[in-house]
């Protein structure tokens, strides 16, 4: 069994649930605070859009800006930076699909905060700072990090949009599921077990990790 | 130590318009849910900013419109009790009542909050998580954590709507006990008679955003002068009236010509009289009485309601009855076998109200 997908899969996982993270928690962030409901609204639909389209036509989207007779592609091509069919796009795509996720878990997280907890804070003198470090993130910690983790879940089983921007090369951008494609393609039912199996192990601990650590946390609240 | 307040404040088809001011006392700030209380208080906290107005504690200007000052709610020093105390879970009690001692060096800091705990009698529950405590503790905290703050208008947001009947009447004590030490202003806004009589010296009564009544709380409690105030001082009946003269008035849902000790003004809507001042009579008084006829009843451990139709109307009409209130003991010892037909209220009880 060829071991190169799985090390692509995790390399691609892990770079990009450290942009994903910080990516969705800052936007997050400022969708919370924004004033205007209707630009709260277009924006949260904008922002959405890549869990809810195809991720075909996400990766169409990523084509049409990365591509490389598009400016962007050739101004990044000019500086050295090569993006489509790289080992970078399959970051790119496993970051646009996994955003949404990190962004909806982390505001939900943020909004769930009790208003009077921040309010409370307020009235005794808390800097805005101080409040959002003690009061407003270890409340939406929880949901945030759950978010970080179901992000990084669907980074690791990202497929139709790396297959339309990175492509399907061994050894460089065959990540896990696009060597399960290619592996059943190719009638290898016996690799394609073998990848299966350890993309179901992994995806099945990250989510039980996610439990013991919520329900752990919850715990601790209530009685230790 | 003073407080003015004079703000408005329009939100969709609410609007709060309320001035009042206040002079080192314990205030209320009575009416039903949903006309402005809560909004009042978080105005003053600089939660909500008013569209127009002046707020102004002890000669600090907290909100002025004209002048554009709006200080942030961190400026204006000032404690707010919030009906869920809101406080942070994250922390120990101890953290949670040290967050708010500002500026004085850390050694003065452990040593107010632990003087704070010992008042309160959190010592034991120092290093526990507030959703490990009861709700009595949890206000118990909640109150600790505003004073140690020492702000310089206390605000009670219905502090004691979160608790039950008998936490709640062991509460009133502890808040009692801290309404001594505390030297400041104090508000309490709630929805009951009883607390604001327990509590407050005076009371502003409010109505769908407005000010209606204001003044020292036995004084406005003992002679309301519109039917907003009469209901929330726990008034029963309401009839609709007529001014017949100066010390007259008809009441036309009971069909009776009543005296008052009070002067009806012009514009009378309504009388009220309470459910207690039915003075039983055994033949029909010459004055203020009533031929009155049991509708139902219910009884209470300490307490009995009668609910009477008036002679000439519908016994089937529940839309007018009278309240009448007596005490058990003399429901059981007389009344409950023989049942008075005429009733008195007194001139002093008559209580001709306006809108």
């Amino acid at each position: 069994m060829d071991l190169s997908p799985i090390l692509i899969s995790m390399k691609t996982a892990c770079t990009a649930i450290f942009f994903t993270f910080f990516l969705g928690l800052l936007v997050a962030l400022i969708t919370v605070r924004l004033k205007s409901e209707k630009i709260k609204m277009v924006l949260d639909g904008i922002l959405t859009l890549p869990m809810v389209l195809p991720p075909t036509v996400a990766g169409f989207f990523l084509l049409f800006i990365f591509g490389q007779k598009r400016p962007v592609g050739i101004f990044l091509n000019s500086i050295g930076i090569k993006i489509v069919f790289n080992w970078t796009a399959t970051v790119i795509a496993a970051v646009v699909i996994a955003f949404p996720l990190m962004y909806r878990s982390a505001r939900g997280a943020f909004e769930q905060v009790d208003e009077n907890l921040i309010f409370a804070g307020r009235t005794l003198g808390m800097s805005e700072w101080e409040i959002f470090w003690r009061v407003i993130m270890p409340e939406a910690l929880p949901g945030v990090l759950s978010g970080g983790i179901l992000a990084f879940a669907r980074g690791l089983g990202e497929f139709g949009a790396t297959a339309m921007i990175a492509g399907n090369i061994a050894g460089k951008t065959r990540t896990l599921p696009l060597a399960i494609y290619s592996a059943v393609a190719g009638g290898n039912m016996e690799e394609a077990y073998g990848y299966v199996a350890i993309l179901v192990v992994f995806s099945f601990v990250i989510v039980v990790l996610m439990n013991v650590f919520a329900n752990g946390r919850r715990k601790g609240r209530k009685h230790g | 130590m003073s407080l003015y307040v004079d703000i408005h404040k329009k939100l969709g088809a609410f609007s709060l318009d309320i001035s009042f001011d206040t002079d080192r006392e314990v205030r209320g700030i009575l009416g039903a849910s949903g006309c402005g209380k809560s909004m009042t208080l978080k105005c003053i906290a600089g939660i909500v900013k008013p569209d127009e107005g002046r707020i102004v504690l002890n000669d600090r200007v907290l909100f002025d419109s004209e002048k554009k000052i709006d200080l942030t709610p961190q400026q204006r020093r000032v404690g707010y009790l919030f009906q869920n105390y809101a406080l942070f879970p994250g922390m120990t009690v101890e953290q949670n009542i040290g967050i708010g001692i500002r500026g004085a060096a850390a050694g003065q800091k452990k040593q107010k909050t632990v003087e704070m705990l010992e008042t309160f009698d959190l010592t034991d529950l120092a290093k526990r998580y507030p959703g490990q405590l009861s709700g009595g503790q949890q206000q118990r905290v909640a109150l600790a954590r505003i004073l140690a703050y020492e702000p310089e208008v206390l605000m009670l947001d219905e502090p004691f709507s979160a608790l039950d009947t008998f936490l709640k009447e062991q509460m009133h004590f502890e808040v009692q006990k801290m309404l001594k030490v505390y030297t400041g202003d104090v508000l309490m806004v709630t929805h009951s008679r009883d607390e604001v009589y327990r509590f407050c010296d005076s009371v502003v009564i409010m109505d769908r955003g407005r000010t209606v009544e204001q003044g020292e709380m036995k004084e406005l409690f003992a002679h309301p002068k519109t039917i907003t105030t009469a209901k929330l001082s726990g008034c029963k009946n309401f009839s609709a009236a007529e001014k017949r003269g100066d010390h007259l008035v008809y009441a036309k849902d009971w069909n009776v010509l009543l005296q008052s000790t009070a002067v009806v003004p012009d514009a009378v809507q309504m009388v009220g009289i309470r459910a207690h001042e039915f003075v039983p009579e055994k033949t029909r008084p010459e004055t203020n009485g009533f031929h009155l006829r049991v509708y139902d009843v219910s009884e209470g451990p300490f307490e009995v309601s009668v609910r009477m139709t008036a002679e000439g109307n519908d016994p089937e009409d529940d839309r007018r009855l009278i309240w009448w209130k007596t005490d058990s003991e003399a429901w059981k010892g007389r009344f409950r076998e023989n049942m008075p037909e005429y009733f008195r209220a007194a001139p002093e009880a008559v209580m001709p109200l306006t809108d």
